[in-house]
């Protein structure tokens, strides 16, 4: 019996799940996928256990489609409601302990880098506001000064829902909470300042209402991560049953916000945006060269 | 003609091949390597013997932290990657990054080694418990210090209590010859697919790390084969089989009876993993113990130091004409128990010195041997004491 880790034949593949040889068939692999081919093909994450009308769950099925290399891709999260759904995933999710998600997508990545020279392998972080801003706050902040090449991007729903309501350190000020009684004490954290002191390469600020900016944006930070240094995203996504917000509301919600406090804001080092116009120029090019083929 | 004379010559007759350092390094059989390759003695301190080990480790990345008295061996291992022995090296912000990073390592299936003392051990626990849970292979190097407060960074080995409930192999040197040969032969046995478990190989702080002892060891231009990760007993976190749903940790997401069984079933795993590693164990080992004057009606049982104040004491009662032999302990997990209860069935009194004031190798040994009012669970030193060999002489006598 050799003791090599199984992989599928594709000699057998009729034998597999459905549902696998649908993801081989029709799935995000190999192909990057666009948010208006959504209900047309088979989604990396489809199922999954998260509260009617949680934004966060669309934000995390936007990421899926976005990635651009989902098979070379691997996701590390911590506890929190947003790995519920990301485990779900078709792709291979690391849950380490409380808040360790950039210290072990740093050796993740580094090892990987050693194992595979010519083969890209995109480590992205997902994790929540209280996962990254407080109790993996150091690691946050030491892979970012490090310049480890990896996006981190922050599922802020500004609580933590998945313990039962209470503050973090992304909640609002006054805001009244399970561990706030008489009303959150200090201003919410400034993440993206902080990052940008760090020198982090791409940093944006979003909120859960532009399907197709939600995907440029991740797709943008993976790139860049990929080619020249950290990168953050800070994603708004409301937790509705913590904040009593309406399950038909939430968009709604998530569109109020974003005009209050958190508008669509992105930054570029100057390495990352000569790298990113470079490449728009090329892909410009290949697709007016793509055209003359046809 | 000896073998390093005829290697210069050969070497010098064809220049243009002459490889040196790393570049001249070739992988061989870890048999070979750990067991049979000629070796030659030197006269080093403990950081060294364990550069040296490292030096022939084939060590991918290696992650370093300052603290007391580990931070040389850390320093000396950087040396080894900066004369390009090892792929990755980096100082993580502290312990507990360090700690994830080498769990982030060992998934993506490259070999990995850290170390730390004492506080950092304390720091870093929460990340390394979590190491056999997650079946990954990894070397701890552990220099024993005092566990604060008060504050001391004095030889004192009670952190070696904290990692006996934690899963992953324990082995605990005697001197600087045990700190070269036992992180070579971790790194195989915790990389074996039937054990896939993290490995500490523990020595007490200062008495092995900053004194000099003859060690002796092959010639630098062979190294253990690589990490094969795709032998292991869990998939690689590496994406290289997609589609594929894999979340290795947690699976617990719900309460139920399947996800209670699924645990308990890997908690039992891990513990019959360790028993799988004996077999490894004892053959690049030599077994779990080692026995001195087997048959002796009093047994001193020690690990780490304490062995060798032991032997010591061993020698001084002989003069004595005392009847006296000595067990080394040499893998704290897995334990030997079965091996103490044989070495130790004809014993009318058993002395246990340790360097800690808890004495957690006397509960181990008593959990583990019957007849248990033959042991004397002592003398014990800690917060930095040494152990004079007639403290332990004066135990033997004042128990007759």
């Amino acid at each position: 019996m050799s003791l090599k880790t199984i992989r599928p034949a594709t000699g057998f593949k009729e034998y597999l799940p459905k549902e696998y040889q649908d993801l081989i068939d029709d799935g995000p692999f190999l192909r990057q996928r666009k948010v208006s081919e959504l209900g047309s093909f088979k989604e990396a994450i489809e199922e999954h256990p998260m509260c009617a009308g949680c934004a966060m769950t669309l934000f995390i099925r936007l990421v899926f489609v976005a990635l651009p290399s989902l098979e070379h891709t691997v996701i590390c999260g911590t506890a929190g409601c947003g790995r519920l759904a990301i485990t779900q995933g078709a792709v291979p999710f690391v849950y380490g302990n409380y808040g360790d998600t950039n210290a072990v997508a740093t050796g993740l990545k580094r090892g990987l880098d050693i194992r595979f020279k010519d083969q890209p392998k995109d480590v992205v972080v997902m994790a929540g506001d209280g996962g990254l801003a407080d109790i993996g706050f150091h690691a946050v902040m030491h892979s970012w000064f490090r310049k480890e090449k990896f996006t981190t991007i922050m599922l802020d729903n500004e609580v933590y829902g998945n313990t039962g309501g209470q503050d973090s350190g992304m909640t609002q000020k006054g805001m009244v909470m399970k561990m706030a009684p008489t009303g959150k004490k200090f201003e919410k954290m400034d993440m993206l300042g902080l990052a940008k002191t760090a020198g982090v390469a791409y940093t944006a600020r979003i909120s859960t209402t532009n399907p197709t900016r939600i995907a440029n944006t991740i797709r943008k930070a993976v790139l860049i991560a990929r080619e020249v240094g950290p990168t953050f995203i800070q994603a708004y996504t409301s937790c509705n049953i913590e904040y009593a917000i309406p399950t038909p509301k939430v968009i709604d919600d998530a569109r109020d916000v974003e005009k209050d406090r958190y508008g669509f804001a992105e930054y570029f080092s100057d390495e990352a945006q000569s790298y990113w116009d470079e490449s728009e120029k090329e892909r410009k090019r290949l697709r007016k060269a793509a055209k003359k083929i046809k | 003609m000896s073998q390093d004379v005829k290697e210069k010559m050969e070497s010098k007759a064809k220049p243009e091949d002459a490889k040196t350092g790393a570049a001249a390094q070739r992988v061989v059989d870890p048999d070979y390597l750990i067991l049979e390759a000629p070796r030659k003695k030197e006269f080093i301190t403990g950081s060294e013997a364990a550069k040296e080990s490292v030096r022939r480790a084939n060590v991918d990345i290696a992650i370093a932290y300052p603290i007391t008295p580990q931070s040389e061996t850390m320093q000396q291992v950087g040396y080894l990657y900066a004369e390009g022995y090892i792929k990755d090296y980096y100082r993580g912000e502290e312990e507990i990054g360090v700690m994830s990073a080498v769990a982030g390592a060992s998934r993506a299936g490259v070999r990995v080694l850290t170390a730390t003392a004492g506080p950092g051990l304390m720091r870093g626990l929460e990340q390394i418990v979590s190491w056999p849970g997650g079946r990954l292979p990894s070397m701890l190097l552990v220099m024993c210090r005092v566990v604060n407060a008060p504050l001391a960074i004095q030889p004192d080995n009670i952190e070696i209590s904290y990692l006996l409930n934690s899963g992953g192999i324990v082995l605990h040197g005697e001197n600087q010859q045990d700190f070269y040969d036992y992180p070579l032969i971790g790194f195989m046995v915790g990389e074996k697919p039937e054990v896939t478990l993290p490995v500490a190989v523990a020595v007490d702080g200062f008495f092995v790390t900053h004194a000099r002892g003859w060690v002796s060891m092959p010639a630098e231009d062979i190294k253990l084969p690589p990490r094969d990760c795709y032998h292991e007993a869990v998939p690689m976190m590496d994406n290289e089989n997609p589609p594929i749903r894999i979340s290795r940790d947690s699976p617990i997401q719900k309460s139920n009876f399947i996800s209670y069984q699924m645990h308990a079933a890997w908690q039992q795993e891990i513990w019959a993993a360790q028993e799988r590693a004996k077999k490894w164990l004892n053959r690049w080992l030599g077994g779990l113990i080692e026995v001195v004057n087997p048959g002796a009606k009093t047994m001193i049982v020690a690990s780490g130091a304490a062995v060798s104040q032991g032997r010591e004491a061993v020698r001084q009662a002989t003069e004595k004409g005392l009847d006296v032999g000595l067990i080394k302990i040499k893998s704290i997990r897995p334990f030997p128990t079965e091996e103490l209860t044989e070495a130790l069935e004809h014993a009318e009194k058993i002395v246990i010195p340790e360097f800690n004031y808890v004495g957690w190798l006397a509960k181990e040994v008593k959990a583990a041997i019957d007849r248990t009012d033959r042991i004397i669970a002592g003398p014990r030193v800690f917060g930095g004491m040494t152990m004079p060999t007639e403290l332990i002489l004066e135990t033997i006598s004042a128990s007759e």
